[in-house]
């Protein structure tokens, strides 16, 4: 690229960002943004039925996976605020995970039989003020203290959960009742829900209607994941428009600014301490969002166990790999780190070996992360408009 | 030298001492800043310079004495209220936000003064779109007054020396200032840079700033400013217009060198 001379392109510069005069293709840009977000949208609910050949998993169900994929996800989204904008290593993520799954046990099954819709913001109410108890005295060291006081926190917590009879013990909650069914509620055999939609089976690459297979609309049984996926999928999006919103914001920008220099984001009128809060206490929420919809997802149970120092390691694997920083990276790492054990499952003992080696492979090769943080897009966005800006410049 | 000047105190240094250990980097200094002037800050490297903007500024608590703001001491405050209070600062080796590009190095300036917060942004207001649109305008504003305002797209980090330190100068206005605090901004620069920058620094002044200036420079010093405090070994031995110190034989001594041709 080269540089241009600044002088003489500074008057046209306003008219690079969109505004009334480009309205045409604006609008049409606009449009076609919209219809492709649409049908991304569309796919991703459609994924597990369609049951797209290679990428479905063999040797499990896929929707299950699917739906652990999802939940990887929207963790690795919540976890990225904290890490990648932020910058604050959070090595104990999967204690909020825990706190928002024991409170919704604690709610429905173990001490109370509330509905599902009203325990899910408690949840998340519960986690953020776990995430302000932690943060505020936490956030006041920097670098690898932070991150060794939030191991801590992530290994007090499961420990508190197996030595407590009033939370289960080492016995965990059982009986979580799913989320309210819309239909007729039991147990996934093809009469229930409002209607039911078939699978595809492949035969090689040709595809037909699987009629055999059908996923009721919103029932929540046992049998069938996918209902799972879908509302796992839904809060996905909804965290992913809130993250924009809040991204790109002051707030988004004073967290890059903490990031990159805490010293000179506070000399410029950031109050640094509170934003790394925030960031703390937003991502404990949608920790606590990703455990409360694990405690009533497939199976309604939930143990110490479920909640290992390791989990918290392969979050923050997740964040990396995908890109810190970058919300889609996020979600790419956090599907990629439930996936891949899951679609090598065939080759049993090995699977574990090799998703370990394309960790390893990936951050060799690509150290910010498959994809990279928005920097680098935003220096190429950047560039892209000043040739634009250079090309006028040449027509005038 | 009577005090003439009937201009209100902006900030005053009042019998600063800050000790490290034994080791006292500021010893009873005491000066005022007055509003509207350019004041220069000048003094042998290890002087104390720098470390007078760091208690000016809330990096550093004075071990006694007292910096008033305004008529308000500054003591105790968070370095961040102390911006919004009204003192912005420049780095002697820049400091900023590389990975941000330069308007949105501005923007984290600009937005120390902005009311809308984490609801706002998230609701999309219309208070927040218009405030956005607002500090927008600002920044390019800035940076069109600095001379950077063709590369406002571009990443802090890819900007040239020159321009890097100049984006500073535009961030630190950002916060909209009454007292802006220049920390050599001349370091590494070539003579036609230092005349563009001193033009700058009236520019600013002109604008309603108060400027405190560090400088090795003297030609620079000389040039631009009302007055100079001068510091050696963390204490003032001289203040007074820039003709007066180029004479003052104490200054020659400790910093100019004991032969004043090399001086001008």
């Amino acid at each position: 690229m080269s540089t241009t001379a600044p002088g003489s392109t500074r008057s046209s510069r306003r008219s690079g960002r969109p505004l009334q005069i480009q309205l045409p293709s604006f609008l049409r840009s606009r449009l076609s943004r919209v219809v492709m977000i649409a049908l991304g949208v569309l796919l991703a609910y459609a994924l597990p039925l369609i049951q797209p050949p290679f990428i479905t998993t063999p040797a499990s169900d896929f929707g299950g996976v699917m739906a652990s994929a999802a939940s990887f996800a929207l963790v690795a989204l919540g976890l990225n605020i904290v890490i990648g904008y932020a910058g604050l290593l959070d090595l104990g993520y999967v204690g909020f995970y825990a706190v928002g799954a024991y409170t919704t046990g604690v709610l429905t099954s173990q001490h109370g039989h509330w509905p599902f819709f009203l325990v899910l913001p408690c949840a998340m109410i519960v986690t953020t003020v776990s995430g302000l108890m932690l943060g505020a005295p936490a956030i006041r060291v920097r670098g690898d203290y932070l991150a060794i006081v939030t191991l801590g926190f992530g290994e007090i917590i499961s420990l508190v959960a197996k030595n407590t009879p009033w939370l289960g013990s080492a016995a965990g909650i059982k009986n979580i009742p799913p989320p309210p069914s819309i239909g007729p509620d039991p147990i996934g055999t093809d009469q229930d829900g409002l209607f039911q939609i078939p699978h595809l089976a492949w035969n090689g690459l040709v595809p037909s209607v699987d009629n055999l297979h059908k996923t009721p609309f919103l029932t929540f049984g046992v049998l069938d994941a996918i209902p799972y996926y879908w509302l796992i999928l839904t809060f996905i999006l909804v965290v992913l428009v809130a993250d924009m919103m809040v991204n790109n914001s002051r707030v988004g920008r004073a967290w890059e600014a903490t990031r990159e220099d805490e010293d000179a984001a506070e000399l410029m009128g950031v109050p640094t301490f509170r934003y790394k809060l925030l960031a703390f206490m937003l991502g404990a929420a949608i920790g606590g969002l990703a455990g409360s919809l694990l405690a009533a997802g497939q199976g309604g149970f939930i143990s110490p166990d479920a909640f290992p120092l390791l989990l918290s390691m392969l979050f923050v694997a997740a964040v990396i790999i995908g890109g810190a920083g970058n919300r889609w990276g996020a979600i790419l790492g956090g599907v990629l780190v439930a996936y891949l054990p899951e679609r090598f499952r065939t080759l049993s003992d090995y699977r574990l070996l090799i998703f370990g080696l394309s960790l390893m492979v990936i951050v060799t090769f690509r150290p910010q992360g498959i994809l990279p943080p928005r920097r680098t897009r935003r220096a190429l966005r950047a560039q892209a408009e000043v040739e634009e800006l250079e090309g006028e410049v040449i027509d005038a | 030298m009577p005090d003439t000047d009937t201009r209100k105190a902006l900030l005053e240094v009042d019998d600063v001492t800050i000790r490290f250990g034994g080791v006292s980097a500021l010893e009873s200094v005491s000066f005022d800043i007055k509003e509207g002037e350019i004041l220069g800050l000048i003094g042998p490297n290890g002087a104390g310079k720098t470390t007078c903007f760091n208690v000016m500024t809330g990096v550093y608590q004075a071990t006694s004495g007292q910096i008033r703001f305004d008529g308000r001491p500054l003591a105790k405050m968070k370095r961040f209220q102390i911006t919004k209070l009204g003192i912005a600062r420049t780095f002697q080796n820049i400091r900023l936000f590389k990975s941000m590009t330069a308007l949105e190095n501005v923007l984290v300036g600009v937005d120390a003064n902005s009311k809308v917060g984490l609801f706002n942004a998230l609701l999309r207001t219309p208070l927040h779109r218009r405030t956005e649109a607002e500090s927008i305008e600002a920044a390019y504003a800035l940076l069109d007054f600095v001379g950077v305002g063709g590369r406002a797209n571009e990443l802090a980090e890819n900007l040239s020396y020159g321009d890097q330190r100049r984006l500073e100068i535009a961030r630190a206005m950002g916060t909209r200032p009454k007292l802006l605090c220049l920390d050599e901004p001349a370091a590494g620069f070539n003579p036609a840079e230092k005349q563009r920058l001193m033009d700058l620094i009236r520019k600013v002044r002109d604008d309603g700033y108060t400027v405190l200036l560090i400088e090795h420079d003297m030609r620079l010093v000389m040039g631009v400013t009302d007055r100079v405090v001068v510091l050696e070994f963390g204490r003032k031995i001289a203040e007074g217009p820039p003709a007066e110190i180029r004479d003052d034989p104490a200054v020659i001594a400790a910093y100019l060198g004991v032969d004043d041709e090399d001086a001008s």
